[in-house]
């Protein structure tokens, strides 16, 4: 048994739908980021007395949207439950969510996520899917453990948040992280929200080694926190057991600061939430017309686009299987492709490297994403155009990305940067010559190390700044230290 | 003849013919509270100013021929728990002092913005109404006029009282699980409980947001009709609101009820209702019988454990529904700021909420924990069922149900608040109404040997309030009790 088969990992994943115009109960503005706090608010969604909630329908379609995308099977009626607990947060001591115990049901059960890590495929079972209300958000000087004050924003008080949660099944913080890498992909190519705003997803983990009590931890504020917060409280667990001690079930916070899990205040007795119906809200009927109206809406999803850009473009499957992830990357490359029409296999290939190499390296560099940036699929077109004429080289077109990343477009950088590719025989020669002579060393080693010949190439780039043929450089400098080597004239 | 003396309607007419200002309306109902209200305690907070402003504004409109609304400023009181912008809405609770709602509820926006009835001040009632007295607020209890040692009944007490005494014309209360019916009952003025759906809740702040329901306290039925065609509707705020025809209830009063069948459940007559109160609604019965009803027995088994059944729900949802009073956004909160934020919600809870609702959140709270619940929260629920349907079985027999709304007549003050379980014995025949949704009127049919009235309910099924008031109206028409007013003084034994 290798270590990481005793890890136990389910996830609580909260996505706000920040595509909805509005809040979930009332028709306050959705959209709070950089709002002036409390300026988003109304007798509903800050729980003033006599308000009622009323479902935003938008809020249905979207979420019968996710459900189709994760394979889930969607109940036909739906209602909501009270999760009643007392905190600054929540204005109205109660949570409107839903319970799938209680005579309550989810919005939706079950449901998957492939994943792929290393060569190893696996479905990441679901166990639900639901519906609530965003609590509001406080606000800490510093750290949650140490800020004198905490102030309260209700602007996001009411935003509606789906809850995805799996089944216990998740084996490894690097299956955490692709199956969360697949989420956000099928949630971005649904529509229903934009995850790179920031607050837009929170993760909550029960984590467990086999046959121990498990803890929960709470307050992971982004994806990419999720693998370290995971990975700490792993270790956490393993090294107290190593110890000899007990663990206990409790739930912990993640510091993304300090980077550990701490204790939240234990209570004595474990948080009894009084889950009951939602009596303010009649239950909301999904007849099978309207599923199939929305399926049939639904876009291509990113599981399908990559089996068809293997079938369309040859791509392998690792290549498709990434780049599909972000959809507008994947967009990006399609629009490319199609709009040369003799572009082959060889060609698709090609595009969909500089996409995976350079751009997407510059990106990461960036912290961007393509949309963000100002390159256009013609861009690269005609990249990869100028290189398969020979006008220039891989090299000098490397050089180029941060140029038209900012949407400067080939010719131009060409004439302005005059890196026209050298095929002049004559002028590499000339310069092939010039190195030879002041490389001495190099050429001596040459005779027992044939690999020592790159380093002379890599010189004569230097002096021309890459801009000779490479093949045709090597091709001169073979010939010259082979047999003619001595007739070099100085 | 005084001003209080006449109805609703006739005071309209009186304002349309110009035989009457609305500002020598108002200003009359203000002279009667200023002289009365020391007695009884009807108001918590009053809107003279305002009022008088209004009244001014809808003379100027009458006299230029321009449209003042349906109610041509008829003098509104309204229960402290349903929200008037700007005002105070405290429900009666410590803990709300100082609170004004920024919106208007529904039934604001319907009979006081479009329909210029003219809110004259906020009721006195128990606190989150809950109770049956009027002695649980934070005001202190209010007075039945007909004898001001007594309760006027709860929990819209201060509602009842005013309409009783000529204090307002109209007004508002709430019903859970008798809270309209009680005090009319016990003041001898005409009450409406809707069909749970009937009118938006929007602004009704919850004590039991499965049960709760707006209506009206109207000296006459025709009153209560004229409000009830104004209220009812759709509301898209209230989900709960149905899209149901709103009948043109003021033109059905009068259609005869020969064809009518009563059904007279013997479970509302056993032990523990007063003899006095049985005899009256049994003379009134056959007043009935007498205009061309005919009357059959019905019953409704599930009866003897309705009050408990109405207990465990609404004090688990009432448990819920006062969790948002913690002091932190509005309201009251301690001065004693030691501790954690739990310690600080504890404590203006503890400070901010009086013990009839304190006990409820308790056992609200209990019937709600894991463990409990299927025990005791969703053996009601399927109990409450059982009382629906007993209800649908008997209106296959019947149009209507009749029987007494309140097992005696006013209690002395101070009498049952020692006693929690003997006053929520009191909502026995009024709380299995709610329970299934129904609507109920209950009009004036008699006094009892202390002259104090007794009230006689009619049950109808769902959404028929056409009906019930159909009823209502021929036999108080019959009767001819609705007139007297109450005579403020204290009675004796």
């Amino acid at each position: 048994m290798s270590q990481n088969d005793e890890v136990m990992i389910g996830l609580e994943v909260h996505i706000q739908l920040t595509n909805l115009k509005t809040k979930l109960f009332c028709s306050c503005n959705n959209d709070y980021r950089g709002a002036e706090p409390n300026t988003y608010v109304c007798p509903i969604c800050i729980g003033l007395p006599g308000s009622l909630p009323v479902v935003n329908k938008k809020v249905i379609k979207f979420a019968i949207r996710l459900a189709l995308a994760l394979d889930c099977k969607i109940n036909n009626q739906f209602w909501f439950f009270r999760k009643n607990y007392f905190y600054p947060d929540l204005p109205k001591g109660f949570q409107i969510s839903q319970y799938n115990k209680a005579g309550g049901k989810a919005f939706a059960d079950g449901g998957k996520i492939a994943i792929r890590l290393n060569n190893h495929k696996k479905d990441i079972i679901l166990n639900r899917i639901h519906l609530e209300e965003d609590p509001a958000r406080l606000v800490h000087k510093g750290s949650i453990a140490t800020s004198p004050f905490t102030l309260v924003d209700y602007n996001r008080s009411g935003v509606c948040l789906i809850e995805i949660v799996t089944e216990p099944v998740i084996r490894s913080p690097e299956e955490a992280r692709e199956f969360l890498k697949q989420l956000k992909s099928i949630v971005q190519y649904t529509g229903i929200s934009n995850l790179g705003l920031e607050g837009s997803v929170r993760v909550d983990a029960n984590v467990s080694i086999k046959g121990y009590d498990r803890s929960e931890v709470k307050n992971i504020n982004s994806f990419k926190e999720v693998e370290r917060a995971l990975r700490h409280e792993i270790i956490r667990q393993k090294n107290i057991l190593k110890r000899g001690k007990k663990l206990i079930q409790e739930t912990r916070h993640w510091d993304d600061k300090r980077r550990i899990t701490i204790p939240l205040r234990t209570k004595e007795l474990e948080e009894d939430y009084r889950y009951f119906p939602e009596q303010d809200l009649v239950p909301i009927e999904i007849n099978k017309d309207f599923i199939q109206k929305v399926k049939s809406e639904l876009p291509e999803m990113p599981n399908e686009r990559s089996i068809r850009f293997r079938k369309e473009y040859g791509l392998t499957e690792f290549d498709s299987y990434n780049l599909v992830l972000d959809k507008n990357f994947a967009d990006f490359y399609e629009e490319g492709v199609k709009s040369y029409p003799s572009f082959g296999s060889e060609e698709h290939k090609l595009y969909c490297n500089w996409l995976m190499n350079d751009i997407s390296r510059w990106l990461n560099n960036n912290n961007k994403t393509i949309k963000e940036t100002k390159i256009t699929p013609k861009h690269l077109v005609d990249l990869i155009n100028t290189i398969k004429d020979g006008k220039i080289t891989g090299k000098i077109a490397k050089s180029f990305i941060p140029d038209l990343m900012v949407g400067v477009n080939v010719k131009v950088l060409i004439e302005k940067t005059g890196k026209k590719r050298i095929s002049d025989k004559e002028y590499i020669l000339k310069i092939a010559k010039e190195v030879i002579i002041n490389n001495p060393e190099i050429i001596k080693d040459f005779e027992k190390n044939p690999r020592a010949l790159e380093a002379l190439i890599g010189k004569c780039m230097k002096k021309t700044k890459g801009r000779l043929d490479p093949e045709l450089t090597r091709e001169l400098l073979l010939d010259l230290l082979s047999n003619k080597i001595k007739k070099i004239e100085i | 003849m005084e001003l209080y003396n006449y109805m609703g309607y006739e005071l309209i007419e009186k304002i349309i013919k110009k035989d009457l200002t609305v500002q020598d309306l108002i200003q009359a109902t203000f002279d009667r509270i200023e002289t009365t209200d020391n007695l009884l305690h009807s108001f918590t907070n009053l809107s003279k100013d305002r009022a008088l402003k209004k009244a001014k504004e809808y003379d100027i409109k009458i006299q230029k021929g321009k449209k003042v609304g349906r109610l041509y400023g008829l003098p509104l009181a309204n229960k402290d728990l349903i929200c008037i912008k700007g005002f105070p809405t405290t429900c009666c609770s410590r803990i709300l002092k100082g609170y004004h709602s920024p919106y208007n509820a529904f039934v604001i926006e319907r009979l006081v913005e479009q329909e210029g009835a003219i809110h004259i001040g906020n009721t006195n009632m128990d606190e989150f109404a809950m109770g049956s007295s009027t002695e649980n607020s934070c005001y202190g209890p209010t007075y039945n006029p007909w004898d001001i040692s007594r309760v006027p009944g709860g929990s819209s007490g201060g509602s009842a009282a005013s309409i009783a005494s000529g204090q307002a014309i109209l007004a508002l209360g709430s019903d859970t699980g008798g809270s309209i019916r009680c005090p009319a009952s016990f003041c001898g003025v005409v009450g409406l409980k809707p069909t749970y759906g009937r009118i938006s809740r929007y602004g009704l702040v919850a004590f039991a947001n499965s049960l709760d329901q707006i209506g009206s306290i109207t000296k006459c039925v025709y009153d209560s009709a004229l409000l009830l065609e104004i209220m009812a509707g759709k509301d898209p705020l209230d989900s709960t609101s149905v899209n149901i025809n709103v009948d043109k209830y003021t033109e059905e009063l009068k259609k005869p009820i020969n064809k009518k069948i009563l059904g007279v459940p013997e479970e509302f007559f056993r032990e523990g209702i007063n003899n006095e109160v049985k005899s009256s609604v049994k003379k009134s019965i056959e007043k009935l019988e007498s205009l061309g009803t005919t009357t059959v027995e019905v019953t409704i088994p599930h009866l003897e454990y309705t009050v408990a059944t109405y207990y465990l729900l609404c004090m688990s949802e009432a448990s819920s529904n006062l969790a948002r009073y913690d002091g932190l956004r509005y309201g009251k909160m301690s001065q004693n700021l030691k501790g954690d934020v739990y310690d600080v919600f504890s404590r203006t809870r503890n400070e901010g909420l009086g013990a009839e609702v304190r006990r409820r959140i308790f056992l609200g709270t209990y019937a709600l924990s894991a463990g409990y619940y299927d025990m005791y929260y969703i053996k009601a629920l399927k109990v409450r069922t059982l009382i629906k349907n007993d209800f649908q079985e008997a209106y296959k027999k019947c149009d209507f149900i009749v029987c007494p709304t309140m097992p005696s007549t006013a209690f002395k003050i101070g009498e049952k608040v020692d006693d929690p379980l003997q006053m929520y014995m009191d909502d026995a025949l009024t709380c299995p109404v709610n329970l299934a949704g129904l609507p109920a009127i209950t009009i004036p049919c008699g006094f009892d040997s202390n002259d104090l009235p007794i009230g006689f309910q009619i049950i109808g099924n769902y959404f028929d309030e056409k009906g019930i008031l159909n009823i209502g109206y021929q036999l108080e028409q019959e009767l001819n009790i609705y007139r007297k007013t109450a005579p403020i003084v204290k009675g004796g034994k």
